[in-house]
């Protein structure tokens, strides 16, 4: 549970000696407390002071990898309910669920999927992340040569052994030794022999419970036996018991630091319905979920999911911001028309969705003003005449048109004149002040 | 350690807003709890999809999404009799885009009549939507808004720079109202603010915050609805009560993912697919984020809306 400074404060010598860099054992105490300082600066703690404010410091939600190498996959750490307090941390994962009920063709072809599912958005590459290997047949032998052939076909990608059985988790798990998979599940009646297995094969050991009280006593006894990752599962599968258990796991975690929830949330939210199991996947994203397990990844079904993830993972910080370039919208010829605007990027997306719409190939200049949309920058001095001159004269783009002309967005129609005082030869044409005006401004000028 | 649920008890509510009349009408909003959050609250009304339909022929809508339609959306009153009557829609959506200066320009008259027509033929409620067009907005919205006299609709859209004039059509024509701003709490408030120091009842307003694509601001719009959904619950602040509206169609429809040929781009999958994906999953997002009212286009995305509702109550 998270101390106060003055809780922290108490554990401290009191002597005031200001090693720390801090003036008091109290100031040093509030900067504990703000988690702006580490307990390492004050040289002269006790260990007891150290093991309590230890564990009183760590995240609330503990940081989990599994997988290894440059897929491993990074969960946990998150300190917020709400994106707009801060940035999520650790995107959710996208797992594959592949039984081995199935034939050794089906297997390999759901792997090979999974392994050609990394597509560029936005400049990140995006993936599904891994692959639930589920024990459907209930047989050992079966687990593990369909755990070997995941192995042999998607070498690199992180597994979930999904299995209720010790003996076919245990057979499965020697496969992938180093590559740190997860056993999916340690339940009320396997829980001994699931920790052990984890904890000799250095697993991350998934746990299922019937409801949160349940799951709580479970992740407290493996801890007692040695295992600290986990991954935890309320049990719940309907949509409206999947947000109130992880809103009551996050809020455990983080307004009580709960340490019991303190753990990564998996969701399996398979559905017949390839599109509700989107939505289902939706609801994982939003609402706390490091782990969803899917039964079928389409390439439009996975291109959806990546940018809501994207999305709700962005920091809402941090104005989002395009590069400053010349930007080609399809492919634009000598005597193309050329653009500017600000590079906020939801400017930048919507005119240059709105040019592409048009199909009139075009440039877009788009000028860094620090992430701010254009009537912003207008007003903060930074999408003004000069800059805009300066912008262009040292892009370069004079050599690749045939014309002089640019087009200015209608809310800066005040910056024409002098514009064009400052860029010599140039003419300025004041285009739409709202995007979506942009198809017909094109259409009626080249008709 | 024993686990006991941290609920919350929150002192504010979202006003529950009624729409048309009869049988037919429908409420939604009326939560004293974060959306879907029915273990901690009541949630007494179902989030509520409206369809949505034009004046115009849907000429620039997506093949995918014009579909659907084909056959009716040469006419706006069989369009909406076929989403009523076939597509079992709660609520219809009448925007009147026709009446932009730079697409027919229809003139405020054309408008009255097309939507006197459509309330001559539909028994669900409706929502009229301008052409987002501000000075134009001002005159046709308070044409329609009269020629819909007590039918309780809404109407939409006022924006800072036309509220006096919407505002006070929908005030005398006992309807309800859509007050839009651009993407900031703010904003939304100093709007709603403005709007009820008119006389306008805030019991009858509906915040539309501005809607973004999935993949182009979608986190945007989520996050100024969640935060007008929290002051309105943890702060009480009674301007930020109404309930909100997402108004996803025209949003999506537009952005390149819901369109481009899967020739064009093959490791982006099925085109049809993918649209239908992509107006499904921001309304599923703005959903979790407090909207209770959905403007929508794609019948297989508001199917697949409608069947996860029914999961999350
Ligand atoms: S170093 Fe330790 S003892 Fe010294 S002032 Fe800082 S907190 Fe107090």
């Amino acid at each position: 549970m998270a101390l106060s400074g003055v809780e922290i404060f108490k554990l401290l010598p009191k002597t005031n000696c200001k090693k720390c860099g801090h003036p008091t054992c109290l100031a040093f105490a509030m900067k504990l407390a703000q988690r702006q300082a580490s307990l390492d600066s004050c040289p002269d703690v006790s260990e007891e002071a150290k093991q309590k404010l230890g564990e009183a410091s760590a995240p609330p939600v503990r940081p989990i990898t599994f997988g290894a190498g440059d897929k491993a996959v990074k969960m946990g750490e998150e300190t917020v309910l709400f994106r707009h307090d801060k940035k999520f941390v650790n995107p959710c994962a996208f797992a594959l669920e592949i039984k081995d009920t199935l034939s050794s063709e089906e297997i390999s072809e759901l792997a090979g999927q999974v392994v050609g599912s990394e597509i560029d958005r936005v400049g990140q590459k995006l993936r599904i992340d891994a692959i639930a290997l589920t024990n459907s047949s209930g047989d050992a032998g079966k687990f593990e040569s369909a755990a070997k052939l995941v192995a042999e076909k998607a070498p690199e990608v992180p597994v979930i052994l999904c299995a209720e059985n010790p003996g076919a988790a245990e057979a499965a798990v020697k496969i992938f030794a180093g590559k740190r998979p997860v056993i999916y599940g340690a339940n009320s009646s396997n829980v001994d022999a699931m920790a052990e297995i984890a904890k000799a094969n250095k697993a991350v050991l998934g746990v299922t419970a019937n409801g949160l009280e349940e799951l709580s006593t479970l992740t407290e006894k493996i801890k007692s036996l040695g295992v600290e990752d986990m991954v935890i599962d309320s049990g719940a599968r309907k949509a409206k018991d999947i947000i109130e258990q992880n809103t009551l796991i996050r809020r455990a975690a983080i307004k009580k630091g709960f340490k019991p929830l303190g753990y990564p949330v998996i969701n399996f939210v398979q559905r017949e319905d390839s599109l509700h199991e989107t939505l289902m996947a939706v609801i994982g994203v939003a609402k706390y979920a490091s782990i969803t397990v899917l039964s079928s990844i389409e390439k439009w079904k996975n291109l959806a999911l990546f940018a809501l993830r994207q999305n709700i993972y962005t920091d809402p910080q941090v104005p989002m911001q395009v590069e400053q370039k010349i930007y080609n919208i399809g492919e634009p010829g000598p005597d193309a028309p050329l653009f500017i605007t600000t590079n906020f990027s939801l400017t930048y997306f919507i005119v240059s969705g709105e040019i592409e719409n048009s199909r009139v190939a075009s440039r877009l200049a788009i000028m860094d003003c620090e992430g701010l949309s254009v009537l912003t920058a207008w007003a903060a001095g930074k999408f003004t005449a000069s800059k805009i001159a300066q912008f262009i004269s040292e892009s370069g783009v004079e050599k690749e048109i045939s014309h002089k002309e640019l087009i200015i967005p209608g809310y800066v129609a005040i910056l024409s004149g002098s514009v064009e005082d400052k860029l010599s030869g140039w003419k300025i044409t004041i285009g739409p002040r709202e995007a979506n005006a942009i198809p017909t401004f094109l259409k009626t000028r080249t008709a | 350690m024993s686990f006991t649920p941290t609920k919350e008890t929150y002192s504010g509510k979202v006003y529950p807003v009624t729409i048309g009349t009869g049988d037919k009408a429908v409420t939604f909003g009326g939560e004293n709890v974060l959306t879907f959050h029915s273990f901690e609250g009541e949630t007494p009304n179902r989030p509520v999809i409206a369809y949505e339909i034009q004046d115009v022929p849907p000429t620039d809508w997506p093949d995918s999404v014009k579909k659907p339609f084909e056959g009716v959306s040469d006419d706006p009153v069989k369009w909406a009799k076929f989403c009523q009557d076939e597509l079992k829609a709660a609520v219809i959506a009448l925007r009147l885009i026709g009446t932009h200066p730079d697409k027919e320009d229809r003139s405020p008259a054309d408008a009255s009549k097309t939507v006197s027509d459509l309330l001559a033929a539909i028994d669900v409620p409706l929502i009229i939507l301008g052409s987002n067009h501000a000075e134009k907005d001002s005159q046709v919205l308070v044409a329609v808004a009269e020629a819909a006299k007590d039918k309780n609709c809404v109407i939409g859209k006022a924006q800072e720079a036309n509220y006096k004039t919407i505002a006070a059509a929908a005030m005398a024509n006992n309807h309800k109202l859509i007050a839009m701003s651009e993407l900031d709490i703010n904003l939304s408030k100093q709007l709603n603010i403005l709007i009820t120091q008119m006389g306008f009842e805030k019991e009858r307003l509906i915040t539309d915050p501005m809607c973004s694509a999935l993949g182009y601001g979608l986190e945007y719009t989520y996050s100024v609805m969640e935060r007008i959904r929290l002051a309105a619950l943890l702060q009480q602040d009674a301007t930020m009560q109404p309930p909100m509206l997402g108004d996803i169609g025209m949003y999506v429809w537009k952005v390149k993912e819901t369109h481009a040929p899967e020739a064009d781009q093959p490791q982006w999958g099925s085109t049809e697919e993918r649209g239908i994906a992509w107006e499904a999953t921001t309304a599923t997002s703005l959903l979790i984020a407090g909207a209770e009212l959905l403007i929508m286009r794609h019948p297989k995305a508001v199917e697949a809306l409608e069947k996860v509702i029914e999961e999350l109550i």
